[in-house]
């Protein structure tokens, strides 16, 4: 795959670099994408989008210039490190020859490309997740589902003499269904996506639709939360939410090295309990955060992030590693060649431990098993968080009794991870968009059933 | 750096026109098409240096068509006539799998609105040197707090935009509007301890940011909460500083919008007429104000802006209306066709929420409240809020009121009520009016509530 032609970036670099610098990267991408939705019945907002374009880095000290530019013309792209290179001035800056471009060796299988697929199909898919939802039960009041495909295809030079190429398709099914008895209304909401092509979605699209309708018609029975500090039993999958936010968000180096992390100077440190192991992997085969290379072309990888409950690593992109004298973690992300690289999470999750979901539920007197969430918000200086539970139960005499509604956990990160006292068997990772410094990209979260010692679950009954 | 020239008035209109008539010979019977060009400077500075400076902005071109009443959209950055006519062939084929809507279709009234102010010919004399300085200037400003242990983020950013629209129904018109903006977000205290604030400013221009306010106000933020623990939990009288009231703000003003309404995804759905708020709530979406970060002469679809009152002394006026849902309900559009981007449709929102101030400053209130919680930042909202029901429960950080008085500052509170019994609360809204780009465009003042139910150890 060749967007622009290695004598161009050559170009572009060394003229990025004319006045100085320690290191330039160029960033071209062609990006498309496909989605609709079905509301009321109704197949509504087809859209299709094309958008090509290259960013010009210069890092000089502390300091990066970047600049970007709609299209791949030669002479618009040169412009831009002219630009750029104007910002800068910082004396001698040197680019070493680009090395031949990599073989494409991403793990993370296309079988159908979704852009061959016709859009009829699409729409028949969300149609059968409105039939499947609707069938659950005549409470079923509303049901929304989306399609959303993305290919995005990325090319990266820099001055270190890196090539690198990745070609990125991911689907993502999502549906979103209400149930009304009487005055009582609520949601259920349930996605499936990956690093992977329409075969994804085509199988059994429906489990998605029938998850999604369960977790509303169950929600129709809840009763008000407690509110109170109890055992937490978080959910596989989705739960994982909980790790990105409150945890990994703090390892992301820029935070750390900001000292806006608490968990800065900790590397070594025992967070957790021995049982405890947590990953950052972006090579994970077809799951949503997964990609080839990162945004600056470096391999993605697994990283332990804890590791027998020990802190054992930040999250790194190019920038933040050199300033910390480590080597990228492959966590250099961009939402689009409009955006400069973060270090930012992939697909991130607690690793599986021995105990089996039921026996970390038998073991709570009284408690609340929080299956999904509907967002949260974490400041990552402190770790503190907020997340509101969407689907949970009551654990009373070590068994799930009532769904309740209006469950907020409010708690702190670190001290979370402190308390987790169980972890069970049934890793799943899900489909998450993940905003920072008005960057959106697609990450993985996931763990498997994971027990909190205490917490405090801020509730609506009295 | 040096962007582009600033975008020329007579550029864009004839690429929408180009789309158009691409989009009718590939087969629609209605097409329009929303070109923008924008370009601007991003600056982030710490600890007394640019940590990055970079160009932004870019192009790109939406075109909406209707084919038998089914939409289809398409979008892209190639403005050339071949890229016109790739995108026309697109949306085109993105209509084919369209339900048919009967009500979709380009407004019937289009018009523009005058509205002064819009774009400041001082944002192109500004040059990236003079950035860098305000920012710096915003953290030393913050740095110099006593008790500020850290700045974290300081951003500088600005646009120069234009927007055209062309359509099938003849429409053809642009307008062209700059923005300038800054931030910082600082600490107080260390370790377990540390607690964040904000400071923030908005302008047309940055001539018009003050350095000093903003950098003094994420200080003052972060240091009003230095030492904050859980309290008890309590019912008590509520009072939400500015910020505040605008993240909820813009969550009812998601509500009021008609297609909300209309899909049964509102709270609000049938209480048109209704008292749903106290006497003293006075909301409105006001697309004129020139000082209004989404101001504009016309909606994301051509009707012109205006300025359109939805809660009257507490009673819902009006929902918020596209051409679509103004259609399907046999009223009117109020203008509230919102564009993103060019990436996206239009959808139906307000394009300022402006709240009417009292005549009470943030001390009166607090005095008013006598014992109780002065809410600074609420986390969790959307995920908190049952957009049916309007029950909410989220997270919450401020200081204590006592004896009429700020007293210790609280983290780790729940605050849970419902959308409507919070409205209808409303005891009391703040003189202190400002602009905050949470939740939309909104323009808020401290609110004082009633009694509520707080959450804490």
């Amino acid at each position: 795959m060749t967007l622009l032609e290695s004598d161009l970036a050559t170009s572009v670099i060394e003229r990025a670099l004319r006045k100085g610098g320690d290191f330039a990267d160029l960033y071209v991408e062609d990006r498309s994408g496909f989605s609709l939705s079905l509301d009321d019945g109704r197949v509504e907002r087809p859209q299709l989008g094309r958008e090509r374009g290259a960013g010009v880095r210069v890092v000089s000290g502390e300091a990066t210039y970047f600049g970007h530019v709609d299209g791949l013309a030669g002479d618009d792209i040169l412009r831009v490190a002219d630009s750029v290179a104007g910002a800068v001035s910082a004396g001698e800056g040197r680019a070493r020859a680009l090395a031949a471009a990599a073989d494409d060796d991403s793990p993370h299988a296309v079988e159908r490309p979704p852009e061959a697929v016709e859009a009829a199909l699409k729409a028949d898919l969300v149609r059968g997740c409105d039939e499947r939802a609707r069938a659950a039960s005549s409470e079923v009041a509303q049901v929304t589902a989306s399609y959303a495909e993305t290919r995005r295809q990325v090319q990266v030079f820099n001055s270190d003499g890196r090539v690198a190429t990745d070609d990125r398709t991911r689907v993502r099914l999502g549906v979103q269904v209400v149930a009304r008895r009487n005055g009582t209304v609520e949601t259920g909401a349930e996605t499936r996506g990956g690093h992977a092509g329409f075969e994804l979605v085509a199988r059994e699209p429906e489990e998605v639709a029938a998850r999604a309708a369960r977790k509303a018609l169950t929600m129709l029975d809840a009763v008000d939360a407690p509110s109170a500090r109890m055992p937490v039993v978080v959910g596989n999958g989705f739960g994982g939410v909980l790790l990105h936010e409150a945890v990994g968000h703090g390892l992301e180096a820029d935070a750390v090295q900001k000292r806006a992390s608490v968990y800065a100077g900790r590397i070594g440190d025992r967070l957790a309990e021995p049982f405890v192991t947590a990953y950052d992997d972006g090579r994970r085969a077809g799951e949503w955060g997964s990609d080839g290379i990162d945004d600056e072309g470096t391999p993605t990888q697994r990283t332990g992030i804890v590791e027998e409950g020990r802190l054992v690593s930040y999250l790194y992109d190019l920038v933040r590693a050199r300033k910390a004298g480590a080597e990228s973690t492959g966590n250099g992300r961009r939402q689009s060649f409009r955006h400069l690289p973060l270090p930012r999470m992939t697909n991130t999750y607690f690793a599986p431990g021995d105990s089996t979901a039921e026996e970390l539920i038998a073991g709570v007197d009284r408690g609340l098993y929080a299956v999904s969430f509907g967002g949260g918000q974490v400041e990552p200086a402190t770790g503190d968080f907020v997340f509101g539970v969407s689907e949970g139960y009551l654990i009373e005499n070590g068994r799930v009794t009532a769904p309740v509604r209006g469950a907020t956990l409010v708690g702190n990160g670190i001290e979370a991870l402190g308390a987790i006292d169980g972890v069970a068997d049934d890793l799943e990772i899900a489909t998450g968009f993940c905003g920072k410094g008005g960057q959106q990209v697609p990450a993985g979260v996931g763990q498997p059933h994971v027990r909190i010692r205490a917490l405090t679950v801020g509730g609506t009954a009295g | 750096m040096s962007g582009p020239s600033s975008p020329a008035s007579d550029e864009l209109e004839p690429v929408g026109r180009r789309a158009v008539e691409a989009a009718l010979g590939a087969g629609a019977d209605e097409a329009e098409a929303w070109v923008e060009r924008s370009h601007g400077t991003d600056v982030r500075v710490y600890d007394g240096e640019v940590e990055s400076l970079a160009e932004a902005g870019g192009r790109g071109l939406g075109l909406r068509v209707f084919v038998g009443h089914r939409p289809g959209y398409a979008y892209g950055t190639d403005l050339s006539d071949a890229g016109a006519a790739a995108l026309a062939r697109s949306a085109v084929e993105a209509a084919a799998v369209a339900d048919v809507d009967e009500h979709a279709g380009l407004p019937d009234e289009v018009g523009a609105a005058d509205v002064d102010g819009l774009h400041s010919a001082e944002l192109a004399s500004w040059s990236s040197e003079r950035k860098v300085e305000l920012a710096l200037a915003i953290e030393r400003a913050a740095r110099s707090r006593e008790g500020v242990s850290q700045v974290e983020d300081t951003v500088y950013a600005d646009r120069d935009e234009r927007s055209a629209i062309v359509s099938s129904s003849g429409l053809s018109a642009s307008f062209a509007a700059t923005s300038a903006w800054a931030y910082a977000s600082a600490f107080a205290g260390e370790g377990a301890d540390l607690m964040t604030g904000i400071g923030l400013g908005i302008a047309r221009a940055p001539g018009a940011l003050d350095p000093d306010a903003i950098g003094g106000e994420a200080a003052a933020r972060a240091l009003a909460l230095a030492g904050a623990r859980q309290p008890a939990g309590r019912r008590c009288p509520v009072v939400l500083d500015a910020f505040v009231a605008a993240s909820f703000l813009g969550f009812i003003g998601a509500m009021l919008s008609a297609d909300a309404v209309q899909r049964g995804r509102s709270l609000f759905a049938g209480r048109e007429g209704d008292e749903i708020a106290a006497p003293s709530v006075r909301l409105a979406d006001d697309g004129t104000d020139p000082d209004g970060p989404g101001s504009a002469p016309f909606d994301g679809e051509g009707s012109a802006r205006r300025r359109t009152s939805l809660i009257e002394d507490g009673r819902l006026a009006t929902y918020l209306f596209d051409a679509r849902t103004a259609r399907k309900a046999e009223r009117s559009t109020t203008a509230s066709a919102i564009r993103t981007s060019y990436r996206s449709p239009p959808s139906v929102g307000a394009a300022n929420l402006v709240l009417e101030p009292g005549d009470d400053d943030l001390e009166a209130l607090v005095r008013h409240a006598g014992d109780g919680l002065f809410v600074t930042d609420v986390a969790g909202l959307h995920s908190g809020v049952n957009p049916v029901s309007g029950t909410f429960s989220v997270g919450a950080t401020g200081r204590l009121i006592e004896g009429g008085e700020l007293a210790a500052p609280v983290r780790e509170v729940t605050i849970a009520s419902d959308l409507v019994g919070m409205l209808r609360s409303v005891e009391a809204v703040g003189s202190e009016a400002r602009w905050v780009p949470f939740g939309g465009s909104v323009r808020a003042a401290p609110v004082l509530l009633g009694e509520m139910a707080v959450a804490g150890s």
